[in-house]
């Protein structure tokens, strides 16, 4: 039963999020030296004296000085018991606070990459598909040649030149000026989505590119199938058919490709969003993990790992609502 | 009889447009269905039975395939909705017409049970589905009830649990009564059957044909039965034609048919049948050579160049017509064309 398959899959996440920060810690742990070796180059190249007793101290305070293992426990159990997340050295500021403002953003942009994602690839897919090798098929193949072909961050400096030169207007950012640190309201909201389309368009062409050949392909191997034969002998209208019977069979890939597009939109994102200047979770992880800032890096990655699993949860139970095919039934 | 006559094909041509050249797959066929009767339609792979089925009721893929000659005339009798004739061929095949007889008037059954459902639906929702589309004034509980009346008719057990079961949970046999039972929902005029039991085991493929002829007499509807078996074809039809490369090459009632095949090409067809009195046959007897390319049909008769009774000079210089040999038993071959009325049927025009 359905029921039953989302208890069992609910209960593997346990053990799965215990491996994945298992993991996103070690990640951090592993270059070669650690956080104070920055902090006391900083500190010294600023002239500042800085004794071995010192550095001593700031590892003790840190629990630098603890075996992995107890820094992992130390590290998990604040996250868990009291949402700390620890202090980020860069920014001097806590973790959790850095982040509040900036995963939502990244949770909203991979969630409407995706949907612009199925919009465009699915509908487009399903034409092509129909009117294989018509003008529409090959302008569209073209494209998505092209989209599948050009990495996001040279997209969006094309893009950006291109709004700058040709209609003299600055897409850089995900809000207004007026808007960029004040409090969220509805009109900063509303200016948030006159924004967040271009880097939603940018991130999302190549995955666009590549589901609209998915669903091509898919749909070009459904159509010839009897059962699409047989339901327009009984009569039905073609659209109706066509969305009934081969889209929904077509639709698995795209269903079940949601686990994966999800961590290739969150890691497309880091550079389109440097480029592009947007505040999301990427620049913050690449600048955590240039200066090794474990806790924030660390941080990063174990959210959107587990955001990634949620997401590939959710995919996975979509699949088993549409295709009765993997549903876990016995035979009637 | 002509009050008798429920579709009648004249002249049907359906050619596919290809890159490689015109693939006549349907080149001039004509027959009739009667009223209740069930006329079979044999022949090897690709000699046009399927391709004419499906011009019936428009299912050819368009592009690459056309009509592009000849009549499929509907008879609208007694109980159609509109009196007298209507002609398939001229319909627009994604026009609301057709749709309008497509599974209502004439139903189609499929040579492969193990995909002619949808995957991702239950059996009971395509039945369902059909019946909601034709038959106005039912509503979804009704149409469900006669669903599962349905697959009670065509034999399936437990019917009342099976309507909510996925086609991939039913085996061969049983899809391909569910099938039947989808066809006959909405209790066609004409069923057309496409090799219906092809792909089941022979024990099955019994069982089909009885439930078929069983149902066909309970509902009095009129059947085209396509298949290469010959076996097959003697249960089930009245009447048989004999496809070879688009054309009929030989029609006559059933046991006309097998007691006195004229055609050369029926006479392999029926002499490659092993026989099991035949106490110690060295090899099947096939036909010599294969069907020709689409593409490089011999010229004259398309039959000539495996023909045991070849004649040069006369079977490469022309097609032979369509010719009556007897009452009720045409060929279409130069050994008979002595025989005094001739049918013309390529007439172009």
């Amino acid at each position: 039963m359905l029921t039953q398959y989302i208890g069992r899959r609910l209960l593997l996440l346990g053990p799965l999020l215990f491996v994945i920060s298992v993991i996103s810690f070690v990640l951090i742990q592993l270059p070669p030296g650690d956080i104070l070796n920055m902090e006391v180059l900083r500190l010294r190249s600023a002239g500042t004296q800085v004794s071995e007793e010192q550095v001593e101290a700031l590892r003790q305070l840190y629990g630098l000085d603890k075996s992995l293992p107890e820094q992992y426990w130390l590290w998990i159990t604040n996250i868990l018991f009291e949402g700390n997340f620890g202090t980020s050295f860069t920014y001097v500021k806590p973790v959790s606070e850095i982040l509040a403002a900036r995963v939502p953003l990244t949770a909203a942009v991979s969630i409407f990459t995706a949907v612009f994602v199925w919009i465009m690839a699915v509908p487009i897919g399903v034409y092509s598909a129909t009117h294989q090798y018509s003008l529409v098929d090959y302008f569209w193949t073209f494209v998505s040649f092209i989209g599948v072909a050009t990495p996001g961050f040279l997209l969006a400096l094309v893009f950006l030149w291109m709004a700058f030169v040709m209609f003299d207007i600055s897409a850089i950012g995900l809000f207004s000026q007026e808007y960029e640190s004040a409090p969220w309201s509805w009109a900063k909201i509303i200016n948030m989505l006159q924004h967040i389309w271009i880097p939603i368009v940018i991130i999302g062409m190549a995955h666009t590119a590549g589901m609209m050949r998915t669903m091509r392909g898919m749909m070009l191997d459904e159509l010839n199938k009897q059962y699409v034969i047989t339901a327009r002998s009984k009569g039905l209208t073609e659209t109706r058919l066509l969305v009934k019977y081969p889209v929904r069979t077509s639709m698995n890939p795209v269903f079940s490709t949601i686990g994966w597009m999800l961590p290739g939109i969150i890691s497309g994102e880091v550079l389109v969003s440097m480029v592009l200047n947007i505040p999301t979770t990427g620049p913050v992880l690449l600048q955590a993990l240039l200066n090794q800032d474990m806790f924030l890096a660390g941080s990063i990655v174990f959210i959107l790992s587990v955001l990634t699993v949620i997401g590939t949860l959710i995919s996975d139970i979509l699949l088993v609502w549409l295709d009765p095919r993997i549903r876990y039934e016995g035979v009637a | 009889m002509a009050s008798d006559t429920l579709l009648e094909i004249k002249d049907l041509m359906t050619h596919f447009h290809l890159q490689e050249g015109i693939v006549r797959a349907v080149d001039g066929v004509s027959f009739e269905v009667r009223r209740g009767q069930t006329l079979g339609i044999i022949g090897e792979s690709g000699c046009g039975k399927s391709v004419t089925a499906h011009s019936i009721l428009r299912l050819v893929p368009s592009p690459p395939g056309n009509i592009v000659n000849g009549e499929i005339l509907l008879h609208r009798g007694e109980n159609g909705n509109g009196d007298g004739l209507v002609d398939l061929a001229q319909l627009d095949p994604r026009g609301a017409d057709i749709r309008a007889i497509r599974g209502a008037e004439i139903s189609m059954v499929f040579q492969e049970p193990m995909t002619s459902f949808g995957p991702m639906h239950t059996i009971g929702n395509q039945i369902i589905e059909s019946i909601l589309l034709h038959q106005e004034g039912v509503d979804g509980s009704e149409a469900r009830e006669l669903a599962i009346e349905n697959l009670r008719r065509v034999g399936i057990p437990r019917a009342e649990q099976i309507v909510d079961a996925y086609p991939h949970q039913l085996s061969g046999g049983m899809r391909q009564r569910a099938m039947i039972a989808m066809a006959l929902s909405c209790s066609p005029r004409l069923l057309i059957a496409d090799e219906p039991t092809t792909a089941l085991d022979v024990t099955i493929q019994a069982q089909i044909l009885e439930l078929m002829t069983a149902l066909q007499d309970e509902y009095g509807m009129a059947v085209i039965f396509i298949t290469h078996n010959l076996g097959v074809i003697a249960e089930v039809a009245d009447e048989v034609a004999v496809m070879y490369l688009g054309r009929i090459v030989e029609q006559a009632g059933v046991n006309e048919l097998f007691d006195n095949p004229q055609h050369p090409y029926t006479q392999g067809l029926l002499n490659s049948i092993p026989h099991i009195d035949e106490a110690k046959l060295a090899r099947l007897r096939a036909i010599e050579g294969v069907v020709p390319d689409p593409y490089d049909i011999p010229s004259g008769c398309a039959f000539s160049d495996r023909c045991p009774s070849f004649m040069p000079g006369k079977c490469d210089s022309a097609m032979p017509d369509l010719a009556a040999t007897g009452p009720e038993h045409r060929v279409r071959c130069f050994l008979y064309s002595e025989a005094e009325e001739i049918v013309t049927e390529v007439a172009d025009g």
